[in-house]
């Protein structure tokens, strides 16, 4: 253990060494892409890399006078394998900017590597709060679950819903939604009847369905990884609770757009807050679904997709801004406050935390010409993340 | 209360149809295959490709399920798993877990990893009243189909020809040889029948255990559990246990959800200590 903080320090020497060095000397920078390419996240990873591939054909691949070159890793959604991975990418081939990371415990294993070798780190996907706080050369372009569970209490308290049970599934990201909706919604007056959790490997949603029926509620909050969230919403609607007058109220990831078309009628109606949908109406979206799906033929641009598009445009952004220098004190300084128009609307990255702050929307799953497509309805401006601000 | 335990017997048959095909090959053919959730894969991916991809219905899609999987098994059969009845233990846990990582990379190589999802003919969905218990359609067809199964399967091996043929084999390969059976032949169909049914229950689970690439693994610990459980020596063992697990997985979920996901190895522990070898073992061997 302690042999391997060692070579990692002296990794991080090295390398602040080598980055003293005149930036001049280096034509090319290299950005390490570490998603799950494979194993049961693989979706993810694919949403990820095709939304970064995206930006990088629309906007080339030179910023500030440097060739950007992408190395593309997959950790299979493992965490120790991040961390090697990491190290490598940073030791071995001398990665400048490491990004990526589709879950929470990945991004928490890549945050010593950050700290250590002063590495610039991108998170394009995981989604729990406490990610940001785990090193400071650590930023966002995804979005938290407080940010975009909150405002579904909101809505839901703003709009006659006076009982509500919630139903999440049993891991870190469940728990941050869980306790946003039930404290703004509380705050605004409504009531928790009862808070179930699921676990995560869960085949069958029927008995958790039927508490939730039993309990005879005006609506339920859900939150579900997007694979998950798809059979939840087919055996919602085959056990009738839409006809028992329960609403189905979530988080963007139950109707995740890549498979959203796929859950086909059982799917419409449903309300969600989150920060992306395919579609957003604006030329920027327009343009960006355009190019994605000219290269994708077969997949819809996510949430996760608009990450990496995001987590690219960041770290240009930023290049431009320190002039190519890719050094960790520099670029995150030059990353802190950084504001641009993303196909989600305007974004920008928060200066005391690193994270991204942005609209979330209120959407309601329609048949838009024979799609299945979330259409936002209501627009919260500007949320930070609520649990970092909470803490001040 | 009905509702639930419902819901639980629809569970557990269907985890006995996805399970069953290993009573056949563990127990009868006394061959560990862990591999035996990737037929069961492969029917669920025929049925997705054929209902999503070619609008074929639902019903022509269980059948279809089935053969696709008893030929995969049949032709594994032939080609690898023969080699191995004689191999220790050990070597056929490694050979077949080796089987489900490539099927997994297969899988996921070209029909991509996210969750697959199908859309059951109108009258399968939805849930009507019967005696004021809320009954799911889907659920009623699937322990109709799965009941009617299993009852085949303990006709066939009892009472058939080729059920007592088997068990000879099984009991006595020589001797079974040397009154003329073709062995080998025994072995190559049940094995397909076992992997066909494995298909029909990947098929039937799609809609109520989703699909995806990572199935064969998801799903391994409950065949195992409903076989370990069950006992390997007949058909009605392991469709009790399956029963059994369902019901009491679904109502420890609904009744106390902070630990129902542990209900189940709970009472799989208590079972094994009370049963060892089975619930109707014939003592131990």
């Amino acid at each position: 253990m302690l042999n391997r903080r060692m070579l990692m320090a002296a990794a991080g020497v090295a390398l602040s060494c080598l980055a003293a060095i005149p930036a001049a000397a280096q034509e090319t920078i290299k950005i390490g892409l570490i998603l799950p390419m494979t194993g049961p996240f693989a979706s993810t990873g694919r949403q990820v890399s095709a939304g970064v591939k995206t930006f990088m054909a629309m906007k080339g691949d030179t910023v500030a006078g440097k060739k950007i070159e992408l190395v593309i890793r997959d950790d299979a959604g493992t965490a120790d394998q991040t961390r090697r991975i990491a190290q490598e990418l940073v030791v071995n081939d001398g990665a400048k900017v490491l990004a990526g990371f589709g879950l929470t415990p990945l991004a928490m294993a890549v945050a010593p590597v950050a700290t250590q070798a002063k590495i610039p780190s991108v998170v394009m996907a995981a989604g729990t709060a406490s990610i940001t706080k785990a090193s400071e050369y650590i930023t966002r372009t995804s979005g938290t679950l407080p940010q975009y569970s909150l405002p579904v209490g909101t809505w839901a308290a703003a709009n006659k819903i006076k009982k509500v049970v919630t139903l999440v599934s049993d891991y870190g990201p469940g728990i941050d939604a869980e306790k946003w909706f039930t404290k703004e919604f509380k705050a605004k007056g409504g009531e928790i009847v009862e808070a179930v959790r699921v676990p995560l490997a869960n085949p069958d949603f029927a008995p958790f369905l039927q508490r939730v029926r039993d309990a005879k509620p005006d609506a339920v909050f859900v939150f579900l990884p997007s694979g998950a969230g798809s059979l939840f919403m087919k055996q919602f609607a085959d056990r009738g609770l839409a006809d028992a007058g329960i609403k189905l109220i979530a988080t963007g990831d139950v109707t995740d757009d890549d498979i959203l078309n796929s859950m086909g009628k059982p799917a419409i109606g449903t309300i969600t807050g989150h920060f992306y949908a395919t579609a957003h109406d604006s030329p920027e979206n327009k343009a960006y679904v355009a190019a994605f799906k000219k290269a994708n033929a077969d997949m819809r641009p996510n949430f996760m997709s608009v990450g990496g598009y995001d987590g690219m445009a960041l770290i240009y952004a930023a290049l431009e801004k320190t002039k190519g220098d890719a050094t960790g004190p520099a670029f995150m300084a030059a990353v802190k406050g950084l504001s641009w128009t993303s196909p989600r609307g305007p974004v920008s990255i928060d200066p005391e935390t690193r994270d991204i702050i942005q609209n979330i929307y209120m959407r309601e799953v329609k048949d838009v010409n024979g799609e299945l497509q979330n259409v936002e309805f209501q627009t919260f401006k500007d949320l930070k993340d609520p649990e970092k601000a909470d803490a001040k | 209360m009905l509702t639930i335990l419902f819901d639980g017997i629809a569970y557990g048959m269907l985890l006995f149809i996805l399970a069953c095909g290993l009573t056949v090959t563990l127990g009868l053919m006394n061959f560990i295959n862990l591999a035996h959730g990737a037929f069961a894969m492969a029917g669920g991916y025929v049925t997705v490709v054929m209902m999503n991809r070619y609008g074929i219905s639902f019903y022509w899609c269980l059948p279809a399920a089935f053969v696709v999987s008893a030929l995969i098994g049949l032709v594994l059969e032939r080609t690898l798993y023969q080699w191995l009845y004689q191999a220790p233990h050990l070597d056929q846990v490694l050979f077949s877990i080796g089987i489900v990582f490539m099927a997994i990379a297969a899988t996921d190589y070209f029909m991509g990893g996210q969750q697959q999802l199908i859309n059951l003919p109108p009258e399968l969905s939805g849930r009507m009243d019967v005696f004021g218990v809320g009954v799911g359609r889907y659920r009623l067809f699937t322990i109709i189909v799965c009941a009617a199964l299993a009852l085949a399967l303990q006709l066939i091996l009892s009472k058939t020809r080729f059920g007592s043929r088997l068990r000879a084999a099984v009991d006595d390969r020589r001797v079974a040889m040397g009154l003329g059976i073709n062995v080998p032949l025994v072995f190559a169909l049940t094995f397909a029948f076992g992997s066909g049914l494995a298909g029909l229950g990947g098929a039937m689970g799609a809609e109520i255990l989703g699909l995806d690439p990572n199935f064969p693994l998801k799903f391994m610990i409950y065949f195992l559990i409903v076989v370990s459980v069950g006992g390997t020596s007949t058909v009605s063992g392991p469709f009790l246990a399956a029963l059994l697990l369902g019901i009491a997985d679904v109502a420890g979920k609904y009744y106390v959800p902070a630990i129902g996901p542990f209900v189940i190895y709970a009472l799989m522990i208590v079972m094994l200590i009370v049963r060892p070898n089975g619930l109707f073992s014939r003592g131990g061997r």
